[in-house]
């Protein structure tokens, strides 16, 4: 099976400072579920803004659907960055446009006309439970629904790969786990999924979901799914 | 071409309502109200000088200057006979020695002239071509035999010095209308990279939605260039009613000078387009500061 994500001996330095990624080489397979852990600062946010073409990696390879991202000239990083869909930590949610224009944006980037994008975007803000609030501007939302604007907005586009940086911090354990049978959901449809977590509760309610753990920038990999290059019968071990 | 798009449905809202680039629209508006108004001056001076030359261009005089009164009739005479007969010449006209005597004696007093001044006998002549030298020179030749004390000038001539001005008011005129330009690119220039900085966050959540450069450009592309259309119209609305005023001024004047002053059709024409060229080249600074701020991001 050919891989999705690929990363080798990838570095990060932000400036002048020691390396917060440091030899980071990992293959992800299309259609798994992967859980990326670690302490705070441990780098996980890093690792996850250089998968979704955020910040280009100071050494390294990463290739993307088979493409080298490092060298990839920018032009060319939008029609790769529609392929992924992102939970930012932070949300990033457009500050003066409402929860249903905040997910209808990816569609209307993508050229989706006003007509066809109505339903889609209704039907995801019903999905993440928020559908009364399809009006309600980014700064009149509890943190919670404005994690799941975010998330709505994320996986509205039905991307190949989705990437979630802590994307059940802000609500209560019950929606963590609505939110989290959504990821499956979207995940037996084929999407890759990743997930940036604390919370380790969250690792065992995902069945066959593989771990990536990040330790002061360095990768282990206690589930030895990842290695790369990957050994023969790793590929199906999670699947 | 995208250039001109109008907005999209996918456009909307995405930068919010209101003016994005503060008080920019209104530094245009001065500034095409400045640039108008140094271009209607400019083309004024412009028709003035065009209307005096093409009126003095073919005038031509000729002055007989010699000190018999015998030998400068019978030269004079030789002279309107022999301009009479040439295509060159369309209308030989003698001043009489009354008129000269008239013309004169503002200078000299009317009982100061007796025969111990001698005055010139003057011929006026319309030319049907402009008093080039090589015209000039083909009626100096005609004269050199019949009437050796002929001495030619052409109107225009006289009147160099005076066309100079015009000429480097024009200039200035010119170079005004070049600075303003040069002020309006740079407050454009100005307003996008702030109104950029303004919304920084928001362009790179489109960028890593899958935007491009062009998408992004377009948004606040539209909205500079509506801005400057805005500060445009206002400007040229507040220099015409003043151009109408001053029009109107010269009109109860009525002199045949301030008259001739006066803009013509196609200058007219010329000052309309100087809102759009505002409003293209808002547009162009804005699109091109866009792109290249965008391509220094991710
Ligand atoms: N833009 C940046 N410039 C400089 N340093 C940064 C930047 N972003 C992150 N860092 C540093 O990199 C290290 C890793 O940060 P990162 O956000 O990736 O950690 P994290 O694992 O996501 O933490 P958390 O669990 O708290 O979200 C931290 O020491 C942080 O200070
Ligand atoms: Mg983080």
């Amino acid at each position: 099976m050919d891989s999705i994500v690929q990363f080798e001996n990838v570095g990060l330095r932000y400036g002048t400072d020691t390396e917060t990624l440091s030899d980071i080489s990992f293959t992800l397979f299309p259609g798994r579920f992967y859980f990326l852990t670690g302490a705070s600062g441990a780098g996980k946010s890093s690792l996850l803004r250089l998968l979704f073409l955020a910040q280009r990696p100071s050494r390294g390879l990463i290739k993307l659907f088979g493409t080298d991202a490092v060298t990839l000239p920018r032009e060319e990083l939008p029609a790769l960055r529609r392929r992924i869909g992102v939970v930012f930590q932070d949300f990033r949610l457009v500050p003066h446009l409402s929860a249903f224009d905040n997910i209808a944006l990816p569609l209307r980037v993508a050229g989706v006309s006003e007509r066809e994008l109505q339903q889609p975007v209704a039907e995801t803000l019903d999905w993440v439970g928020i559908g009364e609030r399809a009006s309600a501007r980014p700064a009149t939302l509890s943190g919670g629904e404005q994690q799941r604007v975010a998330i709505a907005r994320a996986v509205i586009s039905r991307p190949e790969i989705l990437v979630a940086d802590e994307p059940t911090g802000n609500v209560d354990p019950d929606m963590a786990l609505r939110l989290l049978q959504l990821f499956e959901a979207l995940n037996k449809l084929g999407t890759t999924v990743v997930v940036a977590t604390h919370d380790l509760h969250l690792l065992s309610k995902v069945k066959n979901a593989q771990m990536m753990r990040l330790d002061k920038g360095r990768l282990s990999d206690p589930t030895g799914a990842l290695r790369y290059p990957p050994r023969p019968g790793d590929a199906g071990q999670g699947g | 071409m995208a250039f001109f798009t109008l907005p999209s449905a996918q456009d909307r809202g995405l930068i919010p309502e209101g003016r994005l680039t503060g008080p920019m629209p209104w530094v245009i508006a001065i500034m095409m109200f400045l640039t108008i108004l140094a271009a209607a001056a400019g083309l004024s001076v412009r028709a003035s000088a065009d209307r005096v030359n093409a009126d003095l261009a073919g005038r031509v005089t000729v002055q007989i200057v010699e000190a018999n009164p015998d030998l400068r009739a019978e030269q004079a005479g030789a002279a309107v006979e022999a301009l009479s007969k040439i295509r060159l010449v369309e209308k030989v006209e003698p001043v009489s020695e009354t008129d000269v005597e008239e013309m004169l004696a503002p200078w000299i007093g009317s009982d100061g002239l007796d025969d111990t001044i001698p005055i010139p006998a003057l011929i006026d002549l319309d030319l049907n071509g402009p008093a080039t030298e090589a015209n000039l020179d083909e009626i100096r030749d005609l004269l050199t035999d019949i009437a050796p004390a002929a001495r030619i000038d052409a109107h225009g001539s006289w009147l160099k010095p005076v066309f100079n001005l015009l000429k480097s008011l024009q200039y200035l005129a010119l170079g005004l209308v070049l600075l303003l330009a040069f002020a309006t690119s740079a407050t454009v220039l100005l307003a996008a990279r702030s109104a950029l900085d303004t919304h920084r966050e928001t362009i790179d959540i489109m960028h890593l939605l899958g935007a491009t450069d062009g998408q992004i450009t377009r948004l606040f592309q539209r909205r500079i260039g509506l801005d400057a259309g805005f500060g445009g119209a206002v400007g040229i609305i507040a220099a015409l009613m003043v151009l109408f005023f001053i029009a109107v001024q010269m009109g109860e004047i009525g002199s045949g000078l301030l008259e001739s002053g006066l803009l013509r059709w196609h200058d007219w024409a010329i000052l309309a387009l100087i809102p759009i060229g505002g409003i293209v080249l808002a547009m162009l600074t804005a699109r091109v500061t866009i792109m290249r701020a965008l391509r220094k991001m991710l």
